[in-house]
C-alpha cells in the first residue's frame, strides 16, 4: 500500500515536471523572435532601438541568458513559489494571481458541486426511468447539453435572466447573485459529461448478479437502485473527476471574460492578449498541477473504495 | 480535457428509427429528407440487413453501402448531414446564399431586426450579418479543417508507429501523449497562440495540437487490435514487408474508429476555434470568425440580441448536427 501511495506521488510530481516542461518549450522555443515577443509585451519595439538600448532591455528581463539557463531558474522559481514578473502589468506574477483567485475558485467550486448534483440526479433518474420515451429524452439530454458552445449559452442566459427579467446582474463579481449564471453555464458541459459517464455506468452496475439476488430477495426497484446499484455505479465516474474540475477551472476563461469577472480566467485572457508569457506560463502550469492534484486524490481515493484496484494492479505487476 | 468526451460513448438506444430521430426534425421534413439521399431508393433497414446477410465479393465496399442505406433510413441523420453540407459548402462559396456584401456599411440601416431582406439582420455599422455569418464560415471551417488535418495526420503516425513497433518506442510515445493530456487542451492552445502570435492559423495549430493525443490514443488502441488478428498474420508468413502490411492491411482496417472520432472532434474544434476567436485570438478586423461575430454582438445584446445570438444559435446547430452524425455512426460500429 505504502508502495502505491509513493509511486502515485512520484508519478504526479513526474506529469506535473513535464506539463511545465513542455509549456516552457512552447513558449519559449515555438516563436521565431521570443525577445520581441517579449519586450513587445512590455511595450518595447525592438525595431526602434540601437543594439545597446536592446541589450539593456534583454538584460532587465533575462532574456539575454541561453534558454536552457532561464529554464533552469525559471523552474528554480517556481519551486520557491515565484513566479517572475508580469512583462505587461510590471507586477510579481504571484500577486496577480494571489488577486485573482478568489472569484475563480468560488466559480469553480459552485460549479463542480452543481455538476456533480445535477449530473448524478439526471442519470439516476434516466436510468430508474421505465417509460420508454422519457428514458429516451433524458439520455439524449447530455449529449445535446454538450453541444452548445459556452459563450452562447452565457449570452443566452444574460438576455433571459437579466436583460428580460432583471432577476440577476450580467456582470461583476458581487455577492451569491453573480455566481449564478457562470455556474449553470460551465455546469451545463460537465453535468452532461458526468451524465454520460454515469449513464453507462448504472447500464453495466444494474446487470450485474448481485443486482438480481438483491432483488429476488424482495427488494424494490427503487431500494435496490438506490443501496446497491448508485454506490457502485458511482466509481467509475470517479475516475472523471479530475477532467471535470480541470474543465470548470478552463471553461472559466470563456466565462469569465463573458460575464466580466475578474479572476484567473479573465486574467488569463489578458495575458494572453498582451502576449504576457510569465503569467501565461504560471496559469497553465498553475491549471496543470489542480489537474495533476484533482488525478493524485482521486488515485488514492480508489483503492480505499474498492480494494481490488491494488490487488488487480498487484497481479499485474507481478505477471 | 475536452478530448475525453470521445471516449464517452453514449447509451445504445437501439436502431428504433423514431428513436434517432430526436433532433429537430420534423416529421413532413422525412420524405423529402430521405428522397434528396442518393444512396436510399425507399429501402427500408430491413433491404440493408437482407444486403448485409448475402455474402457478395468485396465485404468492405458491401458493408460500407449497407450501413449508408441504414443511415439514409434516419431523418435526423439526413437533415444534420444535409445542414453540414450547407456549411461545407458556404465555406467554400459563400456568395451562393447571399447577395449582401459582408462589409458594406449602411449607416442608416444599423441594427434592423431579422426580416426578408436581410435574414440575421444587420450589425451595428449595417453591415448584413447573414452575409457575415457565410464569409466568417470560411475562415472557421477552413481554420477547422486545418486543425483536424493537423491531428489526423500526427494523431495517426503517432498511434500507428507506437502501436505497430510495441516496447520502447511505444512507451515513450504515450509517455508524452500522457503529458499532453494532462494539460487542459484549451490551456495548451493559449500557449500557442501566445506563442505563435493571433489569427485564423495560429489558432487552428493550437486547436490542432491539442486534439492530437486522443487521435494518437484511438489509433494506438485500433492498431494492438487490428494487428494480432490472423489476416495480419497471413501476411507476414506470406513474406510481406512489415510496411507493406502496415499500410495495406493495418492501416486500411484501423481507421473506422478514428474517423467517427475525426466527426466528433471536428465538433469539439469548432467549439474550440470559436472559443478562441470569441476571447479575441482570431483574424482582425473586419475580417469576422464565426467567434468574434458573436463577441462583437455582446455589446448591442440589450437592443439588438439577435447579432450575437443568431450566429451563435448557427454555430450550436452545426456542433450539435456534427455530434448526431458521430454519434449515429458509433451505434452504427457496435
Amino acid at each position: 500500500m505504502t508502495r502505491y501511495i509513493l509511486g502515485r506521488f512520484a508519478q504526479a510530481l513526474v506529469v506535473l515536471w513535464a506539463a511545465y516542461t513542455v509549456t516552457f518549450a512552447v513558449l519559449y522555443l515555438l516563436p521565431s523572435d521570443p525577445v520581441a515577443l517579449q519586450l513587445g509585451a512590455a511595450g518595447i519595439e525592438t525595431d526602434k532601438l540601437t543594439p545597446e538600448q536592446l541589450n539593456t532591455a534583454m538584460a532587465q528581463y533575462g532574456l539575454d541568458r541561453p534558454v536552457l539557463n532561464q529554464y533552469f531558474s525559471h523552474l528554480w522559481g517556481f519551486l520557491h513559489g515565484d513566479f517572475g514578473d508580469s512583462i505587461s502589468k510590471q507586477q510579481p506574477v504571484a500577486d496577480l494571481i494571489g488577486d485573482r483567485l478568489g472569484p475563480t475558485v468560488a466559480l469553480s467550486i459552485t460549479a463542480a458541486t452543481l455538476s456533480l448534483v445535477a449530473g448524478m440526479a439526471l442519470a439516476y433518474l434516466a436510468s430508474y426511468m421505465r417509460w420508454r420515451p422519457a428514458r429516451l429524452f433524458l439520455t439524449r439530454l447530455p449529449s445535446f447539453g454538450a453541444s452548445f458552445p459556452q459563450f452562447f449559452i452565457a449570452l443566452l442566459l444574460i438576455q433571459l435572466l437579466s436583460f428580460n427579467l432583471g432577476w440577476l446582474p450580467a456582470t461583476g463579481v458581487k455577492g451569491w447573485k453573480s455566481l449564478v449564471m457562470p455556474s449553470i453555464t460551465i455546469s451545463l458541459l460537465t453535468a452532461s459529461m458526468l451524465a454520460q459517464v454515469l449513464m453507462r455506468s448504472f447500464d453495466d452496475t444494474l446487470r450485474q448478479p448481485y443486482i438480481v439476488t438483491a432483488r429476488a430477495k424482495g427488494l424494490s426497484r427503487a431500494a435496490v437502485q438506490w443501496r446497491h446499484g448508485f454506490r457502485n455505479a458511482l466509481l467509475p465516474a470517479l475516475t472523471i473527476l479530475g477532467v471535470l474540475v480541470g474543465l470548470t477551472v478552463t471553461s472559466a476563461i470563456v466565462v469569465e471574460t463573458v460575464f466580466s469577472r475578474n479572476g484567473l480566467g479573465k486574467l488569463a485572457q489578458e495575458a494572453v492578449l498582451a502576449q504576457d508569457v510569465p503569467v501565461v506560463l504560471a496559469i497553465v502550469s498553475l491549471a496543470a498541477a489542480v489537474f495533476v492534484f484533482v488525478n493524485l486524490v482521486v488515485d488514492l481515493l480508489y483503492p480505499l473504495l474498492d480494494p481490488r484496484i491494488v490487488q488487480g494492479r498487484r497481479k499485474v505487476a507481478s505477471s | 480535457m475536452t478530448v475525453s468526451v470521445a471516449h464517452i460513448a453514449s447509451p445504445a438506444t437501439g436502431t428504433d428509427p423514431a428513436a434517432t430521430g430526436a433532433g429537430p426534425v420534423t416529421s413532413g421534413a422525412e420524405p423529402a429528407a430521405t428522397g434528396a439521399e442518393p444512396v436510399t431508393s425507399g429501402a427500408g433497414s430491413a433491404a440493408g440487413e437482407a444486403l448485409l446477410d448475402e455474402s457478395q465479393p468485396g465485404g468492405r465496399r458491401a458493408n460500407l453501402i449497407a450501413s449508408l442505406r441504414t443511415l439514409g433510413s434516419r431523418p435526423g441523420f439526413v437533415v444534420a448531414v444535409l445542414f453540414i453540407a450547407f456549411v461545407m459548402v458556404t465555406a467554400f462559396a459563400p456568395g451562393l446564399f447571399t447577395s449582401h456584401d459582408p462589409y458594406a456599411t449602411a449607416p442608416a440601416d444599423r441594427l434592423v431586426s431579422p426580416s426578408g431582406g436581410h435574414l440575421f439582420g444587420t450589425d451595428e455599422l449595417g453591415r448584413d450579418l447573414w452575409s457575415r455569418m457565410l464569409h466568417g464560415s470560411a475562415l472557421t471551417i477552413k481554420a477547422t479543417l486545418i486543425a483536424l488535418g493537423i491531428a489526423i495526420v500526427a494523431g495517426l503516425a503517432l498511434g500507428v508507429i507506437s502501436g505497430f513497433f510495441g516496447g520502447l518506442v511505444d512507451a515513450v510515445l504515450m509517455r508524452g501523449v500522457d503529458v499532453l493530456l494532462a494539460i487542459p487542451s484549451l490551456l495548451m492552445a493559449l500557449s500557442i497562440v501566445t506563442a505563435l502570435g493571433f489569427g485564423t492559423v495560429p489558432v487552428a495549430v493550437a486547436v490542432g495540437v491539442g486534439i492530437v493525443p486522443g487521435f494518437a490514443r484511438t489509433t494506438r488502441a485500433e492498431v494492438l487490435r487490428v494487428k494480432t488478428l490472423p489476416y495480419v498474420e497471413a501476411a507476414r508468413g506470406g513474406g510481406a514487408s512489415w510496411l507493406r502490411v502496415l499500410l495495406r492491411h493495418v492501416l486500411p482496417n484501423s481507421w473506422g474508429p478514428v474517423a467517427v472520432l475525426a466527426v466528433l472532434d471536428t465538433g469539439i474544434a469548432i467549439i474550440a476555434i470559436a472559443s478562441l476567436s470569441f476571447l479575441g485570438f482570431g483574424a482582425a478586423p473586419p475580417t469576422a470568425e464565426w467567434g468574434t461575430l458573436i463577441s462583437a454582438g455582446r455589446n448591442y445584446l440589450v437592443t439588438a440580441p439577435w447579432v450575437s445570438l443568431l450566429p451563435g444559435l448557427f454555430v450550436a446547430m452545426t456542433v450539435l448536427s456534427l455530434n448526431h452524425i458521430s454519434k449515429t455512426l458509433q451505434e452504427l460500429e457496435r
